[in-house]
């Protein structure tokens, strides 16, 4: 590990001065993915600027049935939260199926959407990758792909996200507020995370000394009925070989609405506007959502690669979302 | 040899060390008890094959807080390099990725780990080749298997039995790469100041002393190995590793400094040893009513190019089933890899696996109760040795479980129960592992201000020693069990065997009751203070074939839509002669059962063969069953008291646990869903594209 400055200001406004005027230096929320990455060689900034006193701690209702969530929440109250549970049960499945409780007692709301990639060639700085190092190779193409990308992959980075938060928020509209040297911006959650392209180097849409404030749920009745579904190697404590977060409005047999995104498929979390397109209006049955997943997955691209590759992916993705709308359409008759 | 009478033997009585582990006191290898310590850090090859020509230490040099760094330019000679493992820094060859090329001796552990990234290696690379296969052409009869057994066994003729019997199956099974991953990384902390003082996490104080000495050339007399309690080794500290050599070179390139040298959860999978993976083809020919005519395994694994361990794989299957025509073999690939070594019950563990569910396998293709065809090819002697069994009560564990887990109602149709979305099914396999005694260890036994002490350099691996040698020593002296008191991990006391080939029991237990009656012949019941005797353990006779057996039943469910597999039981029942503890025993079993599920299950090291290594190094990757995969766990045992083994009547427990079971999770996965998987672990997409969805 690289030795580093560190500063834990008080206020937002000197937070994004300092890190904004150092290209070497990084944001620190609750530093579980962070410190790791110090520990492995991946991060070697030279200044570490803590910003859990620097951003609320509280959410709030903001009067028309949404919420604002500090970026200094941690994980595990946030899950717990009343409204969160009532409102938007998706959001509290989704974090309380991720890492561990020790982990989401230190987690934080602003770190967890922009937790980095567990490609495992990403986390070993022995082998290339042009997301560690621009232009140095892919070590995934044709490598160990179980957890990479069936979906907006590119020739440079194959790589998934791997936040469950963060699929619950792509699916609910979402929004994060975000303050930086040119002032405060709104950004919608499904614009935040880019996919790979030419730059996988760039996980997001943020620039450098942009500081996560809230995350705000928008009001969302429908979101009342909503489940997160995660299929993963072992019963807890693992990433998502795919994940499914839904939100459904049935009624008379027939699905009025749809807010459906994926995880564990693509470089971000996967809004899929052609499965909800594709479900407005039809019956509500397994046929139906089966067609859903096909046409949001008739680009899927299955990458080769030791241990079999991870074309089962397309499968089991297809699988996961007929069986978590059929669950929550069931829920709501 | 005559029985101990029992009181304190087989009471379940708590740990000794419990309190101070679970308070946190109890000092482990990196805790050595120590003024200011220095802190080495290891820097590793990052090319399988090849050599290194350069190493830049300037800026590494240049950090404040870096003592040294050393280097095969600047490393001590070693006294003995005949073990290629072990002959760290001693040339610029390259054997596998992950080999030690240096290391930073530092002030702190962080400035160690840093200035060890900052080191400029340039190499000259040769291709690599880490690829196991059935079908290279290299493949090799290695001399022996471990530890010295025949390579190849063949009696009678297979092919002819195959040829001609109403029933024949033929089938490969695979078993993956595993490390052995115990909970406390491999640590040593070294002093030298004339002698060595090592504080080292392992398995065996004594072995570990005579391996350094021998490969720096020392008297035995000037090492000293301490180590009272392990967080588990599971076979991976049975031997030091290259990485305590270079702990020792660190602590003499410090003189009267000690050194501590932690490896990383990742170090662990390049340096400490793995299971190779194993390909297996089996064979079995029957009759219509599942009488064996032959069974054959023909085993490929894999070892290091610069070192040869051949796992046991096919030991299990010369002695399970009777069978008049019979075969094993065994066939390494010397690759480009780590050197593989003991991982819990080497040789039984993967080797139960290809065999019990073949045996699943030919049940249902005889339609016959997979339990009833055990039974009906239960052999009278061991049909390896010709030898009788000292005591052999495979058909009581099978029984009895069946009873104990609701066999009897069992519908044997596969894929044809459903619960909700999951599919459920039960499955059966046996277990086995061989009852071995130790050559060489001796105790000593003192009356020491009215307390009787037992020393002995063992070891506790978080097994239960501390707790279980009184209680063998108390029924040996016909003393209360809190009158003894046991020292034990540490080089001063006598020499005691490793912890390993579940011998520990067995074979210090012997040397204790040796000690306790010649301590009785001598000093009577009255003692003196001060008073002594030593006895030791005597050579196994091999008049008998001497194993523990068990059964291990699991229930499986797998969801419907998208193959995700869960085991809410496990339950296994043993015969391992007189259990000495329940608790520590109890522990043993369910322990290695555990281990069994997450080997079924998920464990699964991924080697890359572009690069050599294993990618997937850490815990978020490699993973090991947790809690919320692990229900209801279940170890029952048979009364059974075996006479020919020791004076305690009792066999090794602390392997048989992980026997036989994941070959039963497949059973069961298989009765659940119709899916027979041969290659583990059994994951959701070997499954799921056969399944019906709901
Ligand atoms: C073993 C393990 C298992 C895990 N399993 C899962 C899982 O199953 N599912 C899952 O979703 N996650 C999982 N996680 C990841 C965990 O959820 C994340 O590490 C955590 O959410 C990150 O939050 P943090 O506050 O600790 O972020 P940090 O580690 O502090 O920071 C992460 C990144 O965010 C930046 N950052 C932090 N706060 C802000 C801010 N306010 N504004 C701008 N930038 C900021 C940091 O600079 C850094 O780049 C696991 C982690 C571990 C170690
Ligand atoms: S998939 Fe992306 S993160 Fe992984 S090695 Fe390739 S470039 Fe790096």
């Amino acid at each position: 590990m690289k030795p580093f400055a560190y500063q834990a200001p008080g206020d937002a406004a000197t937070a994004v001065r300092s890190v904004a005027a150092d290209p070497a230096a990084v944001f620190l929320g609750g530093g579980t993915n962070l410190v790791d990455h110090l520990k492995l060689g991946v991060a070697a900034p030279d200044l570490i600027v803590d910003v859990t006193a620097a951003t609320s701690n509280e959410i709030t209702d903001d009067g028309a049935g949404g919420l604002r969530i500090g970026a200094a929440v941690p994980n595990s109250e946030l899950a717990a939260d009343r409204r969160v549970r009532d409102r938007y049960p998706v959001v509290a499945q989704a974090l309380l199926s991720g890492a561990s409780g020790q982990l989401r007692n230190m987690a934080t709301t602003g770190g967890n959407p922009l937790q980095r990639t567990r490609c495992v060639y990403f986390q070993d700085v022995t082998t290339p990758c042009n997301k560690r190092k621009s232009g140095s190779g892919c070590s995934a193409i044709g490598g160990y792909t179980r957890y990479h990308a069936i979906l907006g992959a590119s020739e440079q980075c194959i790589a998934t996200h791997p936040s469950d938060l963060a699929v619950a928020l792509a699916a609910l509209d979402a929004e994060v507020r975000v303050l930086g040297a040119a002032g405060e911006r709104g950004i919608p959650f499904v614009d935040l995370h880019r996919l790979p392209g030419e730059h996988p180097e760039l996980d997001t849409v943020l620039e450098h000394g942009e500081l996560i404030l809230s995350i705000d749920l928008p009001p969302l009745p429908m979101a009342a009925r909503s489940a997160y579904r995660k299929v993963r190697d072992r019963a807890s404590y693992a990433f998502a070989l795919v994940s499914v977060a839904a939100a459904v409005d049935v009624a008379d047999g027939i699905v009025r609405d749809a807010r459906i995104a994926f995880g564990g498929v693509a470089h971000k979390p996967w809004r899929a506007t052609k499965a909800e397109e594709s479900l407005r209006g039809a019956p509500a049955s397994d046929d139906s959502y089966r067609a859903a997943a096909q046409t949001e997955l008739a680009g899927a691209q299955a990458q080769d690669g030791i241990d079999g590759g991870n074309a089962f992916k397309i499968l089991l993705l297809t699988r996961t979302l007929v069986a978590t709308l059929r669950d929550l359409a069931h829920e709501e008759t | 040899m005559t029985a101990l009478h029992s009181r304190a033997i087989g009471r379940d009585l708590l740990r000794r060390d419990g309190r101070l582990k679970v308070t946190g006191t109890a000092p482990y290898a990196y805790e050595g008890p120590l003024g200011k310590p220095a802190y080495c850090h290891l820097i590793q090859a990052t090319i399988a094959r090849g050599r290194v020509t350069g190493m830049d230490t300037t800026s590494a040099q240049a950090i404040d807080g870096v003592i040294t760094v050393l280097t095969a330019d600047n490393a001590e000679r070693l006294a003995s390099t005949e073990d290629n493992e072990l002959a760290v820094l001693q040339s610029d060859e390259v054997a596998f990725r992950g080999q030690i090329i240096g290391a930073v001796i530092a002030e702190t552990s962080e400035v160690a780990r840093h200035a060890a990234g900052t080191v400029q290696v340039t190499y000259a690379q040769e291709p690599h080749d880490v690829e196991l296969s059935v079908d290279r052409a290299d493949l090799y009869k290695p001399y022996k298997i471990n530890p010295a057994y025949p390579t190849d066994t063949a009696d009678g003729d297979v092919a002819a039995a195959m040829a001609s019997a109403p029933v024949t199956l033929e089938n490969t099974y695979t078993t993956a790469m595993y490390h052995n991953n115990p909970m406390e990384p491999h640590t040593t902390t070294a002093l030298w100041d004339g002698s060595l003082t090592m504080w080292d996490s392992t398995q065996g104080v004594h072995s570990a002393r005579s391996v350094i000495a021998r490969v720096f050339g020392f008297d035995h007399e000037q090492v000293r190995v301490v180590c009272p309690y392990v967080g588990g080794g599971f076979g991976s500290k049975g031997t030091p590793h290259a990485h305590v050599v270079v702990a020792v070179m660190a602590a003499r390139a410090t003189p009267g400094r000690a050194v501590k040298l932690a490896l990383t959860r990742q170090q662990m999978f390049f340096l400490t040893g793995y299971r190779t993976p194993t390909i297996q083809k089996m064979q079995l020919a029957a009759d219509r009513d599942g009488h064996l005519a032959a069974i054959a395994l023909d085993v490929v694994e894999q070892t290091s190019r610069i070192k040869e361990f051949a796992e046991q794989t096919g030991m299990p299957t010369r002695s399970m089933y009777a069978a008049p025509n019979r075969r094993t073999t065994h066939r390494l690939a010397a690759l480009d890899v780590p050197v593989p070594t003991w991982m819990r019950a080497p040789g039984e563990c993967p080797g139960m696996f290809g065999p019990e569910v073949a045996l699943d396998e030919l049940a249902e293709q005889l339609g016959l109760d997979p339990i009833e065809l055990r039974i009906r090819n239960e052999p009278s002697v061991d049909p390896d040795s010709g030898r009788p069994w000292s005591s052999r009560n495979l058909i009581a564990c099978l029984r009895e479980g069946a009873e104990r887990f609701g066999w009897a109602e069992r519908d044997p149709a596969p894929g044809v129960r459903r619960q909700g979305d999951w599919l459920v099914g039960t499955g059966v396999a046996a277990s086995v592992y061989p009852t071995y005694r130790m050559a060489v260890s001796t105790a000593t036994l003192r009356y020491e201000r009215s307390r009787y002490v037992v020393e002995i350099g063992a070891a506790d691996l978080g097994t239960g020693t501390w707790t279980t040698l009184p209680q063998i020593a108390a029924d040996a002296l016909g003393v209360d069990v809190d009158d003894v008191d046991a020292r034990i991990g540490d080089t001063d006391y006598p020499i005691a065997s490793v912890a390993g080939g579940s011998s520990g029991m067995s074979t210090w237990g012997s040397a204790i009751v040796e000690a306790a009656r010649a301590f009785r012949d001598k000093f009577g019941t009255d003692p003196a203070d001060g008073d002594e005797a030593e006895g030791s353990v005597s050579p196994p006779t091999g008049k008998y074939a001497m194993h523990a057996f068990g059964a291990q039943f699991v229930e499986a469910r797998v969801h419907a839509d998208t193959g995700e597999i869960r085991v809410p039981r496990l339950l296994g029942v043993f015969a391992a002669g007189r259990i000495i503890n329940p608790r520590t025993a109890r522990s043993q079993f369910i322990g290695g059962m555990t281990m069994g599920l997450s080997m079924a299950l998920h464990e699964q090291s991924v080697l890359d063969p572009r690069f050599g290594h294993v990618v997937n190094h850490d815990f978020a990757d490699y993973h090991i069953s947790v809690c919320a995969d692990v229900g209801d766990v279940q170890a029952h045992w048979i009364d059974e008291y075996d006479p020919h083994v020791n004076a305690m009547g009792s066999k090794g427990i602390g392997e048989i646990g992980i026997v036989g079971t994941a070959a039963a999770v497949v059973n069961a996965v298989h009765h659940a869903t119709g899916v027979r998987v041969r290659d583990l672990p059994v994951t959701l997409d070997k499954v799921l594209a056969q399944l019906t969805p709901n």
